[in-house]
């Protein structure tokens, strides 16, 4: 086992709207060791985002972080003194937003932004801090850095922004990088070479990633490991193969079979999963997943403990596995039922 | 970083010739105002004999009802009414811009306080607040100049508040916070770089206002007195000779006009090379 770098147990967070209170994370954990690069996957809603912006205690009223534990390095981050706070992000944790277009100021020059960073905590001077901005514009692969870094952020396109957001984020060497989405605002072709920025980046550093998407090709490309998160809880966790070869819940398994098949016949049909995310606002007990969940029994009506499924540290919140390791398609071959 | 900006300011300024003539302008009111009392004429100096005469070799501008010379008295009037618009928009602009990020940024209590108390200033009509304040202070320029101001800053403080808290959502603002920026440093290096363009605008527009303005408190008793000159005073002194002797009313309004004008130019040169999107040509 790998030292933690970060830990998240219990995490709970609630919007407080005027319909009620709306559970955006209701009991999320996961570790991150030292050098991971963590995948979280799951719908719009699911809570991703909230997760990674309460890590980051960057949560807002209406939001409020009810209850559960992070710690960075053994430390707890909740309750950390502004202060502290400030010489921690950034500099420790350092984060990349989804939207590249609006990340940046646009009355400043890309090497202000990059440079302001440096100068806050690498207490650079203004020429040292310029300079060290070239050096990351040339690290994330921007052509002419010395020119560049005199721009402004309407002079870049989407995919050189996230470039630059990504050197921002790295400037000042992290220990964990989150990275909310960074590619969902791209086309294809520009999320594929930032994917490789950023796998190739992660070789130079030992820099942890935990990297927040709903695309699981994303997640196969880059993760080691991943959690699937569905209605603000974690469904599964485990190794990218135990993920994708080792399914241990309904809900991934049925993310899995919409996504479209390499090899698969012509014109084959993907398999969607019938109805809607449940409503937060007073959820209903038990497994969330339940009134979508081809599977589901009267156990269901309860809310399943994390089990252990088949591979090393995969754990799976569904009743089915219950009585013993195993993947959801042997648990299901035991019940007599055919995978639907 | 700001030294671009303010070559990019420079070229705005060559590239457009408004800006120059604007300049211009300026300097010259300046240089008259400053120098006004190289002029033989004296401004106070009243000639029955010489009453409303039309502008001719004598007196430049014409004579006013009380025989003075006009242009002796828009020299004299450019001093008080350059300085007050000038200074007045600087004043009412910083008290304005304060208290409207920090109302937009921080929010909550501390923003239905201030703007609750911008809400109570602006519902007194605000001769009332004049006729009160002209008991108590001395009439001088200096506090002709604080209580214009008093009575101007609660538009920008609005328009302020409204853009900063648009402003305060936008995700580099988040990503400020993300890496590790304090409310004052986001404050300084992202929300008011940003509001510059409307801050400019608010302010080039309190010129005109706070020139007219001195001429209604003039008028009242409270600031210059009785027979010195303001550009406002002489305007509103020409009200009832303006068709018998427009150019009483013209004079002083094309000054203030052309001031006014003039800061409006300037004021949009520094928007456009303030704004990078605006300012590569």
């Amino acid at each position: 086992m790998t030292e933690q770098l970060l830990t998240v147990d219990n995490l709970r967070v609630s919007f407080h709207t005027r319909a009620g209170e709306n559970q955006a994370v209701r009991s999320v954990s996961f570790r991150v060791g030292a050098g991971d690069t963590l995948g979280i996957v799951g719908e719009s809603g699911s809570g991703k985002s909230v997760t990674a912006k309460a890590i980051m205690d960057l949560i807002a009223a209406p939001g409020e972080v009810l209850g559960g534990e992070i710690r960075f390095r053994g430390e707890s981050l909740r309750g950390l003194p502004q202060k502290k706070w400030r010489q921690l992000r950034g500099n420790r944790i350092a984060m990349v937003f989804q939207d590249p277009m609006t990340s940046l100021n646009p009355v400043k020059t890309i090497g202000y932004q990059i440079a302001e960073v440096l100068r806050r905590h690498k207490g650079l001077g203004k020429e040292a801090a310029l300079k060290e901005s070239v050096n990351m514009l040339r690290k994330v692969g921007i052509n002419e850095p010395e020119r560049r870094v005199h721009q402004y952020p309407h002079e870049f396109s989407g995919g050189m922004r996230q470039r630059v957001m990504i050197a921002m984020a790295l400037s000042c060497d992290p220990e964990l990088l989150i990275a909310d989405e960074p590619t969902t605002a791209l086309d294809v072709t520009i999320q594929a070479q930032l994917l490789d920025l950023l796998t190739q980046l992660k070789q130079q550093s030992d820099t942890a990633i935990v990297l927040i998407t709903h695309d699981l090709g994303v997640v196969a490309k880059v993760c080691t490991r991943v959690v699937v998160m569905y209605a603000g809880m974690v469904m599964e966790e485990g190794t990218v193969e135990d993920i994708f070869y080792r399914t241990g819940h309904p809900y991934t398994q049925g993310l899995l079979r919409s996504l479209p098949q390499r090899g698969g016949a012509n014109r084959e049909r993907l398999v969607p999963i019938e109805g809607s995310p449940p409503d937060l606002i007073d959820p209903e007990p038990g497994c969330p997943f339940r009134e979508r969940c081809p599977y589901a029994f009267e156990k269901c009506g309860e809310l399943p403990p994390m089990l252990e499924t088949e591979g090393d540290g995969h754990r799976s919140l569904c009743w089915l596995l219950e009585g013993g390791k195993r993947t959801l398609a042997q648990a299901l071959e035991e019940r007599g039922e055919a995978a639907r | 970083m700001n030294r671009s900006k303010w070559r990019n300011v420079g070229a705005e300024l060559m590239a457009n010739k408004a800006g120059i003539v604007a300049i211009l302008v300026l300097v010259v009111f300046a240089l008259a105002a400053a120098f006004a009392f190289l002029s033989s004429k004296d401004p106070n100096e009243m000639n029955v004999m010489e009453k409303l005469r039309h502008p001719g070799a004598a007196h430049w501008f014409g004579t006013d009802d009380y025989g003075r010379d006009y242009f002796a008295r828009a020299l004299y009037g450019g001093r008080v009414s350059l300085t007050v618009g000038f200074l007045a928009m600087i004043l009412s602009t910083g008290i304005g811009v304060t208290i409207g990020v920090i109302s937009g940024y921080f929010g909550g209590l501390i923003d239905s306080l201030l703007m609750r108390f911008v809400e109570i200033i602006m519902s007194i009509p605000s001769f009332l607040i004049l006729l009160l304040l002209s008991i108590y202070l001395k009439p001088s320029i200096g506090n002709l100049i604080v209580i214009i101001s008093l009575l101007m800053w609660m538009n920008i403080s609005r328009i302020v508040r409204a853009e900063t808290m648009s402003l305060k959502e936008r995700e580099y603002v988040l990503y400020a916070k993300a890496s590790g920026q304090s409310s004052f440093g986001i404050i300084g290096r992202h929300i008011l770089p940003n509001l510059v363009s409307v801050i400019i605008v608010s302010a080039t527009n309190n010129v005109a206002s706070a020139i007219m303005m001195e001429s209604s408190l003039s008028f009242l008793g409270f600031g210059v007195q009785a027979p010195n000159a303001t550009w406002g005073s002489m305007l509103n002194g020409a009200q009832g000779l303006m068709f018998s002797s427009p150019y009483l009313a013209i004079f002083p309004g094309l000054l203030i006009f052309l001031t006014v004008l003039s800061f409006n130019v300037l004021g949009d040169i520094l928007r456009v090379g303030f704004e990078p999107k605006l300012g590569k040509r």
